[in-house]
């Protein structure tokens, strides 16, 4: 019954999204106020009927209702509640419903946080993200219903997989998803801007803390994505260029152009249209990672379903949405007209070349990620494009944008003079440069030049990042939260090259055929494997290997790394054992038995890898600081006032 | 300088750098292509033989040889129709089983065996890689179609 109620619920929110998608735009166009009031209470009756059916999902999966197809095929009745709840978004049926209950949050968001917006515009703003969400809503009624039932109904589900039941992918959907979905409301503002022909200084500031926030929970979401992926792939590594990946992180790359380019329009009122050219890509690239993500066209760790005969739909949806809105681009950015004036030696040149950068990676990603899928699209033949090209290519952009990351927030707005700016940096430049240098020099006692310029880059955006704020600091100049927040991002960016530098560098992996009681030892630690013992999980039975690790004659710690079997399927698992310290990971998992008690095993050191995720968090919460800054809920206060002042003034 | 001249050094500062961008980008993107082969296509000599490409089929069953003291394995893999031996040296993936389907990455070595750098097996056992699956189907469409033609050639 519940299920039946799910589905009905999610009817009636498509039902709902269609009249949000359709009567506030009407009531725009005529100016027709009772038809705009009708976006807001549409929006909040749309998130209570998918939160509905998204709480009968989950209410069939801690019931253990198996007469739900998805329920049967993503959970047993062993399985840990945690994974019964996170099952809900385990594949594809589910994410759909997750992306849709998001996207009603953040228009309820949008509409309760924008009273103080032109009523006609927060109405457009309203109904465009409603398109969306009936876009995706129809998708899954038509083609992927979550309720759909089974019969007869089986005693027992199949399972969630295995690689999936791990504290770290219950969250990381979830943060991801947000921030996808999150940059739908700079595209909804966008839209609606363009629609308007309306396009300011305020239009700006209204859609940059919500670009901000998405893209914070998207950077949040990628590095909880390869923190997983370290973890539990049992791989070691942290970042595979796995097209999968690569579909969250164009939409990133793009976000972070749109944030740099959003504060160029409200500060400078420059590079309008192409800044709503931005918010429309990059809203266009979440919808298309979603999609590629869980459609299967895609060969990758996460394509655990493929059902070609959601492709059409996929296509259509990505032709109208990406389609539609260009076309409007191309019709109506002609109405939208940039004023300021700057020179070429500015903080507007440095965030026009910083959105260069971002492009041209964006595009590097985009070419080896869909170019196999065009060919193949083709039948001319099945290619990969290795890792070493995305390699290159993030090398070959990280120089120009590490030197611009120290150079642009020291330049000011509207013109600067070079000698100025090499005069307080050049000290920092040569000064970075020598003692990235020397780093590897001390580490290896031979010269390093890679690895030299990768730490000379940290350290120049570090110094000069911290420069700027010792500075204003000094002068007891006061600076606004949002200062803060690039100060925090950028530095930010600084712990994670040099993490990745680091890293890469130095990190030693070997694959190993241990016996009991033998020892190997890797950049001065000793592993002892002292021998497997049998473990049962809550809902597996594993092998767990005992390795003592020493250094220096002292023991330093233990690793268990476990070798898995899951009841469900009997799939088996690998379970890496990790001793992590913000300095160097110590890791270890387990092969296979081999003849003689003997196992193959993986033991890595990774110096520093923490840094990449600890550069990420900074990221994250550098955005998170620039949000919270007061002058976007000034506004709101000023209008008000503005309003009770015209009001009392007698006319 | 004076700024006139001073914006054109930049834009063609800007242009030139997006250019050698391009340029060090298709080479690196061209030397990275690798191209996927059925172990039918590699015994015909269609395979690159210096370069790296992907094989995939499935694991034959019993041929799973592993040396016994090193992390040398040896498989054969077949699209049903032609069979090729791989080699590798490592821990195989958790879902690698005979009678799976698998795609292996690497190249030929002077010995001529082909040397895997990278086993990839898929996280779900239900699931086999595009590629394998389309290798099998044009396996038994070949097959298929040579069936035909010696009955008619019978006849």
């Amino acid at each position: 019954m519940i299920p039946e109620l799910g589905h009905f619920a999610l009817i009636i929110a498509f039902a709902i999204s269609i009249v949000q998608s359709v009567v506030p735009l009407i009531g725009a166009a005529k100016n027709n106020t009772s038809l705009i009031s009708i976006a807001r209470p549409a929006a909040l009756s749309q998130l209570l009927f998918v939160g509905l059916a998204y709480a009968a999902l989950t209410h069939a999966f801690i019931v253990h209702d198996f007469s739900v197809l998805y329920v049967s095929q993503h959970s047993n009745l062993v399985q840990p509640l945690m994974y019964r709840i996170s099952g809900v978004w385990g594949s594809h049926e589910g994410s759909l419903l997750l992306w849709s209950l998001i996207l009603s949050l953040w228009t309820v968001a949008v509409a309760v946080y924008s009273r103080n917006l032109p009523e006609i515009l927060m109405a457009r703003v309203l109904a465009v993200m409603a398109m969306i969400s009936t876009g995706f809503l129809s998708f899954m009624l038509f083609t992927s219903n979550p309720f759909e039932r089974i019969f007869p109904t089986p005693l027992d589900g199949s399972e969630l997989n295995p690689l999936l039941q791990d504290p770290g992918l219950i969250i990381h959907p979830p943060l991801l998803y947000m921030g996808y979905v999150g940059f739908s409301v700079a595209f909804a503002f966008a839209v609606a801007a363009l629609l308007g022909g309306k396009l300011d200084a305020t239009w700006a500031r209204w859609s940059r803390p919500w670009t901000t926030i998405a893209w914070s929970f998207l950077t949040i979401g990628i590095a909880l994505g390869s923190w997983w992926a370290y973890n539990e792939l049992g791989w070691g590594g942290w970042w595979f260029w796995d097209p999968v990946e690569n579909a969250s992180f164009m939409p990133w790359l793009v976000g972070t152009a749109l944030i740099h380019s959003l504060a160029s329009t409200e500060k400078r009122g420059v590079f309008k249209s192409w800044t709503v050219l931005l918010a429309i890509l990059a809203f266009s690239l979440s919808l298309l990672g979603t999609f590629i993500v869980r459609s299967g066209v895609l060969v990758s760790v996460h394509a655990f379903a493929t059902d070609p005969a959601r492709g059409v739909f996929i296509l259509a949806f990505l032709v109208v949405v990406i389609g539609g809105s260009l076309a409007l681009y191309a019709w109506r950015s002609a109405t939208v007209v940039s004023f300021g004036r700057f020179q070429w030696f500015s903080r507007e040149s440095a965030l026009l070349l910083n959105n260069i950068i971002f492009l041209t990676a964006a595009t590097a990603v985009f070419v080896g990620t869909m170019y196999p899928l065009v060919v193949d699209a083709f039948g001319v033949g099945k290619i990969s494009v290795g890792r070493p090209y995305f390699d290159t290519m993030f090398s070959l952009v990280a120089v120009p944008l590490l030197l611009l990351l120290g150079i642009g927030p020291a330049v000011r707005w509207k013109g600067d003079s070079w000698a100025r700016i090499s005069k307080v940096l050049s000290f920092f430049f040569v000064g970075s440069l020598l003692l990235g240098l020397l780093i590897p020099f001390l580490i290896e006692d031979k010269l390093n030049i890679t690895t030299g310029l990768g730490l000379a880059g940290a350290l120049w955006v570090a110094l000069t990042t911290f420069k700027d704020l010792f500075l204003r600091l000094s002068r007891g100049l006061k600076f606004p939260l949002s200062y803060l927040g690039m100060v925090l991002a950028h530095f930010g960016v600084a712990v994670f090259v040099a993490g990745v530098t680091i890293t890469t560098t130095y990190n030693v992996e070997k694959d190993l055929r241990m016996v009991p009681g033998s020892s190997y030892n890797i950049a001065g630690y000793e592993f002892r494997f002292q021998g497997t013992r049998k473990i049962k999980g809550e809902n597996y039975i594993a092998d767990e290997a005992v390795i003592e690790v020493w250094s220096d004659g002292e023991k330093t710690g233990d690793l268990f790394p476990q070798k898995r079997v899951y009841s469900g399927k009997g799939n088996p698992m690998t379970d890496a054992s990790i001793d992590k310290t913000l300095f160097r990971d110590l890791y270890a998992a387990l092969g296979e038995e081999l003849e003689n008690g003997a196992w193959s095993m993986r033991v890595y050191y990774k110096p520093l890898i923490r840094w990449i995720w600890l550069g990420a968090l900074f990221m994250t919460f550098g955005g998170v600081l620039a949000v919270s800054d007061r002058r976007y809920r000034q506004t709101a206060k000023q209008k008000i006032n503005e309003k009770f002042s015209a009001a009392d003034s007698p006319a | 300088m004076n700024k006139r001249s001073r914006r054109k050094v930049l834009i063609f500062a800007v242009v030139f750098g997006v250019a050698i961008a391009t340029v060090l980008g298709l080479t690196a993107f061209e030397e990275n292509l690798l191209y996927f082969y059925s172990p039918t296509q590699v015994k015909a000599g269609e395979a690159p033989q210096t370069h790296s490409f992907r094989v995939g089929g499935l694991v034959v069953d019993g041929s799973v040889k592993r040396a016994p003291d090193s992390l040398m394995v040896q498989f054969d893999v077949t699209d049903n129709t032609e069979t090729m031996t791989v080699e590798y040296t490592g821990i195989l993936p958790d879902l690698f089983r005979e009678g799976q389907g698998i795609v292996a990455m690497g190249s030929f070595a002077a010995g001529g065996n082909f040397v895997a750098d990278e086993v990839l097996a898929k996280h779900d056992e239900n699931y086999m890689p595009p590629e394998v699956a389309d290798a099998l189907k044009a396996a038994e469409k070949a097959a298929k179609a040579k069936a035909v033609e010696n009955q008619t050639g019978k006849i």
